[in-house]
């Protein structure tokens, strides 16, 4: 169904940020009335290739893009949002941008108002102009008919329903008479089941209308259900463009996730017990954007456990449930007891560490000397570098100890730093990683959570950490719990590797289970448990 | 918000309770009452609708509108210098502390995008601040760096100005433009129709303004700047162009009052006007983040009856106007506490929950 | 305009007042002012206001920003100076008596004051200080109504109300000051007060070492930071504004020993403005505070209000150094709250 030049046309976007290629050439296309699909992992680019098709400024301010982006054939180069909303692109965010004490039609001509001139706009301009009230409404009933809501578009959009919300979000965007292309961003995430059908319904039926939609999902069901073509992207690059028609799930996420392994960490020399060091049974966990739903997991004695899966799909979730950072539910037996849950400091004294992915909010005190930094979470929960004192508040820090064992473990990981008494946030990304990891292990646990080890790490300093968390498992034996989006990483050092999916374990895998094993399970095709 | 709404209701009720509870006690006779406050209100009720535009814009409590009362200040003083009587120097009043309150308004508009989620404390400081400049021009640069040859005006030692300015130039110049005259149980009663006049001006531009499209995309910022900035509404520029507003306003609204006191203390007259003016629209149930024309009238009537009851009641209560005085102060610090508090309660609820929710 | 880094990190206001305060010292020189005088002057000053700029470093280093809400522990401070004034105990028994009640005041009002705060969050600053003005405001009723009767206390007339100023002469008026004072090249140094002052010091420097101390500050940059390491970041605040009130509460006892008046009603309403200055010119941000900061702040911003009068009064009639204050004072802080790169 396309009718001349394509809607949108991406010809070689390349994109670095410090010498790292995040974008190494994609190309892309959407035509006018067909639902193109861009599937990807965290990581993959889409993100980046949204900033760049929107014109955000941190594109602009780390060296811009090579490449082109043609808008009906035209060459564009956008320098702001507004720019890109002006030529014409539309954008359903995951976020919902609305006001919530405005009314629906307010919300839906927002900054587009229709207006009569008046006499203080003749004199001042036509800011001044008033709101023409009817015209408002009638435009956005008309846009909520082409969108199949009923709701009335004078009531205030506090208090309705999610799913009213998101379609309103689609109505604004339908309404633009300038709309060339239509971008959903993961726009069923926070849609119930019957909202999300709708949702595809409504897509399908604006794309039937003429409408060129580009969709970003994770749900690779809904990319089957309604994706006239799809793109899929890893590390930057387009690797695949299965037809819908033909393809399946599995494919799609093989083609997302297979990788050739970049990192080898040392191999095993022991096989660990199968003794269960932890028990997790039906947990599950509100953490916005990785919500849990019912895991159960034993973690064997000594292993390495991996966790996988899709981004957003939970695994994340796990480990922060589990310490007690975000809202848990369910059982969890450890060390032969009943664990409390959402307890933090109760898991930091029984033996639990967590390394966690948010290492600047959760891991560090950036203004802090990396000695502090290193110290701070067994000082807190096991009174160590302390000297003894009749008044355990008022112990004294013996920083003579805190200094000698921040000078070990500098050492020991590694860190390039001036000294133990430097600011951390004069630390790369790599040497502060280490820090998080020099944290977690002074408090010598029984058992560590790891949540994306690597994660903005230079390649180098990627092989060191896996390796420091090898050696942590191999030589003092500590069990491990590793999440990471990157499954290369995963199944380059773990015994066992979790797949996540929807909030639920779908598989546990031996890390050399043929690719499409994974890729069943990241699709959720799969029911095998542990 | 449930507890918002009945706080809306129930602190005018509460205070309009504790006026009648003052006007009986100290046996306040309706005529007196009634002079009192329809000068009191002709004269202050511009500087509460100064405050309306920064609260709908989403900068909160305009704790610098004393900017713009300085502003309206200097053009007093230059008109008096000048000996420009009446209606032409109030007018001309009016038109050179325009340009000056535009300035002063695009600098702590400035202010204020610096230092975004503080504007209010930022508004207190930028305005104790501003008090210092002015101390610095008025008490030590007129008359020795900047030449003012004007001995009445100037204190004995050749710069400063003296501490009190003779307005009764043009003292009720606007007041008294048509002069009505009301005769109520032998008191004699006077009604500033003009005045009312431009105060009703004041509310109509007002109300007229926020159904304009301008008007439209402040009520954007103030309920969510981050997505009024994705809708493409230039909302820095746009919190500059509210902060204008209120301080220009501020400025007239100073000059109004001005003239009906016919003094200007030099160093004091302005001092207060944000804490009353502040503390005047918060009693009608207003809040920091909503607040109407009706409020902004209601409050003034409001605050003002009590300002005038409460040294009288002391004084029938107590034996000591004096116990009035601070009470009536106390009330006014309380008022805005209690407001101050609601909306971080509030707002600190809200973002604790945001952060649990699935988006 | 963009200045070399550590330029930038000292901070132009900062450059400016130091040098502002050169000058004027320069300018006593070259007009042979009494030089040991206003050194003298200028450490009595120090002594005087310190503790109360010593209150501020456990609200900022507790993650409370600017401790707006001083005078509720100057409040409580005054109470124990009058309780103490009416029971009529001298010397240094007295001060210690204010300093006793003072304390054990400022204990349950600070917990009070922590738990709003913590209900507060983002906006503690403007509820700290309508808060402590509405305080001020209503204890001006009650020293009009206090059950005082101590004629030295009370209004000749009536006999009833608390006196808006009391002197404290012949009773503690500069006890501490007096107490190990000695004199050193012609300047006078107030010992006593200079002891307690840099013992406060030292004990705050010493408590952010000991557990509580390091628990508190490791909190004040992110509640997920401080739940991620078992820390209750709700409980460190109250101990923090706590710790800050009681130090307020005996900085004002301080204060007026060395002034030589109590002073009641409005006088604390503004009291928190100076100390704020003083702490921020020494180089803290809302977010960040040493002790360092504390006395070199102190040493500063009140060496250039004692210093400006007399060498500018030489020159120009008229209080400028009211005047130098207001913009100097407000200014700094003016600053500091447009500097915030992250709450």
């Amino acid at each position: 169904m396309d009718t001349g030049a394509p809607a949108l046309e991406l010809r070689s976007i390349i994109k670095e940020y410090e010498q790292n290629r995040v974008l190494k050439g994609v190309s892309l296309d959407v035509r006018k009335g067909e639902i193109h699909a861009l599937v990807g992992e965290n990581g993959a680019g889409k993100s980046t290739l949204m900033n760049i098709l929107f014109g955000m400024p941190v594109i602009w301010e780390t060296g811009g893009y090579e490449g082109e982006v043609l808008l009906t054939g035209a060459p564009v180069r956008f320098h702001s949002p507004a720019e890109a909303m002006e030529a014409g692109i539309g954008m359903v965010h995951q976020e919902f941008m609305l006001l919530p004490g405005f009314r629906v039609a307010e919300n839906i001509k927002l900054n587009r108002e229709p207006t009569r001139p008046n006499p203080a706009s003749a004199i001042l301009g036509s800011k001044l102009e008033s709101l023409d009230i009817p015209k408002m409404r009638a435009d956005a009933r008309r846009a909520l008919d082409a969108v199949g809501l009923g709701i009335d578009e004078w009531i205030r959009v506090a208090g309705l329903p999610v799913g009213h919300m998101q379609f309103i979000e689609i109505a604004r965007e339908v309404d633009k008479e300038r709309l060339k292309l239509l971008i959903f961003d993961e726009p069923t995430a926070v849609l119930t089941e019957g909202d999300a059908e709708k949702l595809l319904d409504i897509m399908r039926g604006l794309a039937s209308k003429g409408h060129a939609i580009l969709f970003i999902t994770h749900r690779l069901d809904e990319v089957l259900a309604v994706a006239d073509r799809i793109t899929v992207l890893r590390d930057g690059e387009v690797v695949g463009t299965p037809d819908p028609k033909t393809t399946t799930v599995v494919r799609i996420a093989e083609l997302m996730v297979g990788r050739p392994a970049a990192v080898k960490a040392a191999r095993r020399f022991f096989a660990p017990t199968t003794e269960p060091a932890m028990g997790i049974e039906s947990l599950s966990v509100d953490m916005p954007g990785e919500r849990v739903d019912d895991v159960t997991l034993a973690v064997r004695r000594g292993e390495i456990l991996g966790i996988g899966g899709l981004a957003g799909h939970g695994k994340l979730g796990i480990a922060n449930g589990v310490m007690g950072l975000y809202p848990a539910w369910g059982r969890v037996i450890f060390g032969e007891k009943l664990f409390p849950l959402n307890e933090p400091r109760e898991a930091l004294q029984r033996g639990l560490a967590f390394v966690s992915e948010d290492r600047r909010g959760v891991g560090l005190l950036p203004e802090e000397s990396i000695e502090l930094n290193i110290a701070l979470s067994a000082l807190e929960a096991q009174g160590r570098f302390l000297h003894p004192s009749p008044i355990p508040a008022l112990q004294l820090l013996n920083h003579r100890a805190m200094r000698a064992h921040a000078l070990e473990m500098i050492k020991a990981l590694d860190i390039r730093t001036t000294g133990p008494s430097q600011q951390v946030r004069r630390l790369s990304g790599g040497n502060q990683q280490k820090v998080c990891v020099a944290r977690a292990m002074t408090l010598r646990p029984k058992l560590l959570f790891v949540s994306e080890p690597t994660r903005g790490i230079d390649v180098g300093a990627k092989q060191l950490v896996l390796e420091v968390l090898a050696a942590l498992n191999r030589e003092q034996e500590v069990t491990l719990v590793v999440t990471s989006s990157e499954l290369a990483e995963l199944r380059a050092i773990c015994d066992r590797v979790a797949i996540v999916y929807r909030g639920k374990i779908a598989a546990i895998l031996p890390p050399d289970a043929p690719d499409a094993a994974f890729g069943l399970a990241m699709a959720g095709e799969s029911a095998q448990a542990a | 918000m449930r507890g918002a709404r009945i706080l809306r209701h129930l602190v005018p009720l509460l205070f309009a309770a504790l006026c009648i509870f003052g006007i009986v006690v100290a046996k306040i006779t309706a005529p007196f009452l009634i002079s009192e406050m329809l000068v009191r209100m002709s004269r202050n009720s511009v500087l509460v609708l100064a405050l309306l535009i920064p609260i709908l814009a989403g900068l909160g409590l305009n704790f610098g509108i004393v900017i713009g009362a300085m502003a309206g200040q200097i053009g007093a003083i230059l008109i008096v210098k000048w000996g420009i009587p009446g209606i032409g120097g109030f007018a001309l009043a009016w038109l050179l502390a325009t340009p000056v309150a535009v300035l002063l308004g695009i600098a702590t508009g400035t202010l204020f995008n610096r230092a975004k989620g503080r504007e209010m404390v930022t508004g207190l400081i930028a305005g104790f601040f501003a008090n210092g400049l002015y101390q610095l021009l008025f008490l030590f640069a007129v008359g020795s760096i900047i030449p003012f040859h004007s001995p009445s005006m100037v204190l004995p030692q050749g710069y400063g100005l003296r501490n009190t300015v003779d307005l009764s130039t043009i003292q009720y110049a606007i007041d008294d433009l048509i002069k009505l005259r009301y005769r109520l149980q032998g008191v004699e009663i006077r009604v500033p129709v003009v005045t009312y006049l431009i105060i009703a001006g004041f509310c109509f531009l007002t109300l007229f303004f926020f159904r304009t499209r301008l008007g439209q995309q402040f009520r954007a910022m103030g309920q969510d700047p981050h997505v009024a900035a994705i809708a493409g509404i230039p909302v820095e520029r746009n919190r500059i162009v509210a902060t204008v507003l209120s301080t220009v306003m501020a400025a007239w609204g100073q000059l109004l009052f001005l003239q009906n006191i016919g003094t200007l203390n030099t160093y004091s007259s302005h001092e207060q006007v944000g804490m009353f003016a502040i503390a005047a629209l918060l009693v009608s149930g207003a809040t920091v983040s909503q607040a109407t024309v009706g409020q902004a009238l209601l409050g003034t009537v409001l605050f003002h009856t009590l300002f005038v009851v409460s040294p009288l009641a002391g004084k029938a209560l107590a034996g000591d106007a004096q116990i009035g005085e601070y009470f009536r102060v106390f009330v006014a610090y309380a008022v805005i506490t209690v407001a101050l508090v609601l909306h971080a309660w509030q707002s600190a609820r809200a973002a604790r929950e945001a952060r649990r929710e699935t988006r | 305009m963009r200045f070399p880094g550590p330029l930038r990190e000292f901070g132009i206001p900062r450059l400016l007042i130091a040098v502002f305060l050169v000058v004027l010292f320069a300018v006593a020189v070259a007009t042979h002012m009494d030089l040991q005088g206003l050194i003298s002057d200028s450490i009595v000053r120090v002594g005087r206001n310190g503790i109360l700029v010593l209150a501020l470093l456990p609200a900022i280093q507790g993650g409370i920003g600017l401790n707006f809400g001083l005078p509720l522990g100057i409040i409580c401070g005054l109470v124990g100076a009058v309780i103490s004034l009416n029971a009529g105990v001298h010397g240094i028994w007295g001060i210690a008596m204010a300093t006793g009640i003072g304390v054990a005041l400022a204990i349950p009002v600070g917990a009070g004051y922590g738990w709003l705060l913590n209900r507060t969050r983002g906006q503690e600053m403007m509820v700290g200080t309508y808060l402590g003005f509405a305080i001020v405001s209503m204890m001006s009723v009650f020293w009009l109504l206090a059950p005082v009767r101590n004629p030295a206390l009370v209004w000749a007339i009536g006999g009833r109300g608390l006196r808006t100023t009391r002197s404290l002469g012949g009773i503690y008026d500069k006890v501490l000051d007096r107490w190990l004072a000695f004199t050193v090249a012609g300047v006078r140094v107030p010992g006593g007060t200079l002891v307690v002052f840099f013992g406060l010091c030292f004990l705050v420097w010493l408590f952010f070492r000991t557990r509580m101390g390091i628990t508190i500050a490791a909190a004040r940059s992110s509640t997920k930071f401080a739940r991620a390491a078992g820390i209750s970041d709700e409980r460190t605040r109250v101990q923090a504004t706590v710790l800050s009130t009681v130090l307020a509460a005996i900085g004002i006892v301080i204060f007026s020993q060395s002034y030589g008046f109590v002073q009641l009603y409005t006088a604390p309403l503004l009291m928190a403005f100076p100390a704020i200055a003083c702490i921020l010119i020494g180089g803290a941000t809302v977010t960040r505070a040493t002790i360092g900061h504390v006395i070199v702040g102190t040493l500063l911003f009140q060496s250039i209000l004692t210093v400006a009068l007399p060498v500018t009064s030489q020159v120009i009639q008229g209080d400028i150094s009211e005047t130098a204050r207001l913009i100097i004072q407000n200014g700094m802080i003016l600053y500091a709250l447009t500097r915030v790169g992250r709450t």
